[in-house]
């Protein structure tokens, strides 16, 4: 390959091990690399082929994948974006297997996503990082047909070997709307196969059909024919500059006239420019009286309006479906929001409750591990890295995974069933009044357990300046990390007193996260208006029709869940402890003949690194009711949340890291100004608290919108507003608390 | 935004349980487009169902599926009175 690669990655990956997929070529006219050559006979190597899975969000498709792959999945990043790249193994009947390759949602290809950027370019060849795809199944929601057949129609006209697959059949002839398969399969001229997901029913077939593939289709839609002349002209020198197909060169030529990203995406492929000869044909296809934005979707919607005549039967009599007639009561607009309100509630109750068994189980099994170790290794450095420092780290990992594991049950269900969609529905307006959008809600909402995947998750929000904003905001939301300081502080401090059917400790926690829930509207409104003024993104969101949740489609959520934040939080947190240990232990110093054990440590913590940091910001934390040792605490903490509650452990020289602990909690009470005044009373611990709702302190939230934003100012930023706003909080809390006399 | 002709309104004018057929979008072109790719071709079929608790944003039923959009862009979309 003698020319400049598009993306050195890119490069390095295909001389490292891909050189005999042959998904590169140099064509005589362009010195560029060219990722376009699947009609090559040289495309069958080694390497099972790749055959990517596509469908309209709510069409079913992640069940499919899932029915597919099993568990046989990797998960990825593709390259430059923020989008996962989802692969997994789909074993064939006769033998052999494929590579399935999850794409994202889409409804169009005519993006308007980073994740329709991806569907796109994959399906064109435009990635340096995938290799085009040797064959496409769209999936299809039959009870859906008319809007699931635009994409289908879009497809079809790449040229690929195409497969759709008709997934709720079961569905369809429910609602008395059957679809004729065999007429589709006719119309569309690519194999239709009718399946049931969620029942694995069809599934043979489909696979079936990988083996042999079937032949590449003809475009089915007749576009208006200036769009058509002008898209063969432009096929035409994309054909001869690059070495593309017929059929390719023809949808790349549509694709860049109807889209600027999908211009923009094929010139940085191939380092072409065509704008000029774009805006020509463009300027050309107006004069003819064709309007671009609307040509294809109303010619397509014609021809698949008319499919859909000779293809669906009409019901005898409009039936109300089961969807209808819940969403009377679930959207109703008295009762749904009260019922969305219960449901929350209910989700937290359990989160407290059923979490805390496996938890203290963990906690159980990381203290044996700890006592083993101690009893198998001699005193010394290494005893007390692996106990305090590795041990203590882990266990700040694992703890939370039975409340991550909850939530996300609790979420894939919603999701899955589709109440998800119902619960943005309801919240958007509420939202809108503070400049966020309905889909703002998800991703916040899944913040409460943890503001890394609720970040990751605002990857569906269309309009970057919403979804910023929703990042910004997202840390804001009480993610379980802040629940073990809450436990402590609570415990310790807040009397267990009975408020009507309530607890005083309930609802102290309760307030937390509604300081932090207001806390967020008051930005994201502030915002709103500063940084990102604008007229907000268009709200339009599918309200999928209601399905019981299929339980392989939990587990494999939850699954994922619990890996990413074991990985991706779990090393930070863990590397994070092991600092803190050192910080802690180092430097050591020698016990004075006379004194007590208590006072040889007490001693080390104040003369440790750690120890003379919190001396250092005491003057600053002070007039929030803090002493040194949360100073100390502090510090630590703007790492991850949790580290706080294994700090003050250490620092107390309680031993253990647990938030339940009764030791710790004791030693909290008991602790004394010289002056004999109590450093902890309530007002302190809610200061505490308070800090701890607002302050960004987690490396791995700092990370991912680093990862993001792709830049280090938003996450910059992020840290300085949020801390700047947990110190003037806890001022508030804890000055005027004193003036009133609380504490 | 274009005039209404007698017979025509916004969709966000329209009462639950009323729709018509879709005349034209008269949005940005983004929005526009994204309407169409979503079935808003003119000649359709589209009607309100609901509103949310606070009257914003509404849910429609286009091409036999639903969908939920504010009123700031249903009032893009022009239907027919029928």
């Amino acid at each position: 390959m003698s020319s400049p690669p598009a993306n050195g990655r890119a490069e390095e990956r295909k001389s490292g091990s891909n050189n005999d997929r042959s998904d590169t070529t140099v064509s005589p006219a362009s010195a560029a690399p060219v990722a376009v050559a699947s009609a090559l006979p040289l495309f069958r190597s080694s390497a099972p082929p790749l055959v990517a899975l596509v469908g309209n969000p709510n069409s079913g498709k992640s069940t499919v994948f899932n029915a597919l792959t099993g568990l046989r999945q990797k998960i990825a990043n593709y390259a430059g974006v923020t989008v996962d790249k989802k692969e997994g193994r789909c074993l064939l009947n006769g033998g052999g297997e494929v590579t399935m390759l999850d794409l994202p949602g889409a409804y169009s290809l005519t993006s308007r996503s980073p994740d329709e950027d991806v569907v796109r370019d994959v399906l064109l060849g435009l990635r340096s990082d995938t290799p085009r795809p040797e064959a496409v199944i769209v999936v299809v929601d039959a009870s859906n047909l008319e809007r699931n057949l635009y994409l289908v129609t879009q497809v079809i006209d790449l040229g690929l070997p195409t497969i759709v697959a008709l997934n709720m059949m079961d569905m369809a002839i429910a609602h008395g709307r059957p679809v004729e398969a065999r007429k589709l399969q006719r119309k569309l001229g690519v194999p239709v196969v009718p399946i049931v997901a969620r029942k694995s029913e069809g599934l043979d077939r489909l696979r079936a059909q990988l083996n042999p593939l079937p032949p590449s289709p003809q475009a089915t839609v007749p576009l208006p024919r200036p769009l058509e002349d002008e898209a063969s002209a432009l096929a035409a020198q994309i054909e001869q500059r690059v070495g593309a197909s017929d059929a390719l060169s023809r949808a790349l030529a549509l694709r860049m006239l109807v889209s600027d990203g999908a211009a923009e995406a094929a010139r940085s492929r191939w380092n072409l420019d065509w704008t000029n000869e774009l805006d020509q044909a463009r300027t050309r296809i107006r004069a003819a009286g064709c309007d671009l934005t609307s040509a294809e979707a109303t010619t397509r919607y014609q021809w698949i309006h008319e499919v859909c005549r000779e293809t669906v039967a009409s019901p005898d009599q409009q039936r109300l479906t089961t969807t209808e007639k819940l969403d009377r009561v679930l959207t109703h607009r008295v009762f749904g929001p009260i019922i969305f309100l219960v449901l929350m509630t209910f989700v937290f109750q359990a989160l407290f409750t059923w979490a805390s068994v496996p938890m203290d189980a963990i906690d159980g099994g990381l203290k044996w591990l700890g006592a083993q170790l101690a009893t198998a290794l001699p005193a010394g450095a290494l005893r007390s890295l692996l106990v305090d420092g590795v041990l203590g780290g882990a266990g700040a990992v694992f703890v939370f995974l039975p409340q991550i594991l909850i939530l996300f049950l609790f979420l894939a269900i919603l999701d899955d069933s589709g109440y998800l969609a119902r619960a943005a529905f309801m919240m958007d307006k509420l939202m809108s009044t503070v400049g966020l959008h309905g889909r703002s809600f998800i991703p916040l909402m899944s913040s409460f357990a943890c503001a890394i995947p609720g970040i990751m998750a605002t990857r569906t929000i269309e309009n970057k300046r919403d979804r910023f904003l929703t990042i910004l905001i997202a840390p804001l939301m009480s993610c379980s990390a802040r629940l073990p300081v809450y436990t402590l502080m609570i415990g310790a401090f807040i009397p267990n007193k009975k408020v009507g059917p309530f607890t005083l400790p309930a609802l102290t926690m309760l307030s937390m996260y509604l300081v932090g829930l207001a806390a967020a509207m008051a930005v994201g409104w502030l915002f709103r208006r500063t940084l990102f003024r604008g007229r907000p993104a268009p709200f339009l969101l599918e309200l999928p029709p209601y399905r019981p949740p299929i339980l392989r489609n939990v587990f494999i959520s939850m699954w994922e869940r619990g890996r990413e934040f074991v990985t991706r939080a779990g090393t930070v947190i863990l590397a994070i402890s092991i600092v803190l240990w050192f910080l802690a232990a180092y430097p050591q110093r020698a016990p004075q003949p006379g004194e007590s054990a208590t006072t040889a440590v007490a001693e080390q913590r104040k003369q440790s690194f750690a120890g003379r940091l919190g001396h250092l910001i005491e003057p600053v934390v002070q007039p929030l009711g803090f002493d040194w040792k949360m100073g100390i605490g502090l510090i630590a903490s703007f790492a991850a949340r949790e580290v706080l509650v294994s700090t003050m452990a250490t620092i107390y020289n309680v031993g253990e890291a647990d938030a339940q602990s009764v030791g710790l909690r004791e030693a909290l009470r008991n602790e004394r100004y010289p002056d004999g005044r109590p450093v902890y009373t309530p007002l302190v611990a809610i200061s505490v608290m308070v800090f701890f709702v607002l302050a960004c302190q987690c490396m791995s939230t700092v990370a991912v919108v680093r990862r993001e934003t792709n830049s280090w100012q938003w996450p910059a930023f992020m840290v300085a507003y949020m801390t700047a706003l947990a110190y003037i909080g806890s001022l508030v809390v804890f000055q005027v608390g004193r003036a009133l006399g609380w504490g | 935004m274009c005039q209404l002709a007698a017979n025509e309104r916004t969709l966000d004018r329209c009462p639950p349980g009323t729709g018509g057929r879709i005349v034209r979008v008269d949005s940005e072109a983004a929005l526009q487009q994204r309407l169409l790719e979503l079935g808003f071709v003119p000649g359709t079929t589209v009607s309100v169902v609901k509103l949310a608790s606070l009257g914003d944003p509404l849910e429609v039923l286009i091409r036999g599926y639903h969908l939920s959009l504010r009123k700031r862009e249903a009032r893009t979309v022009v239907v027919t009175s029928s």
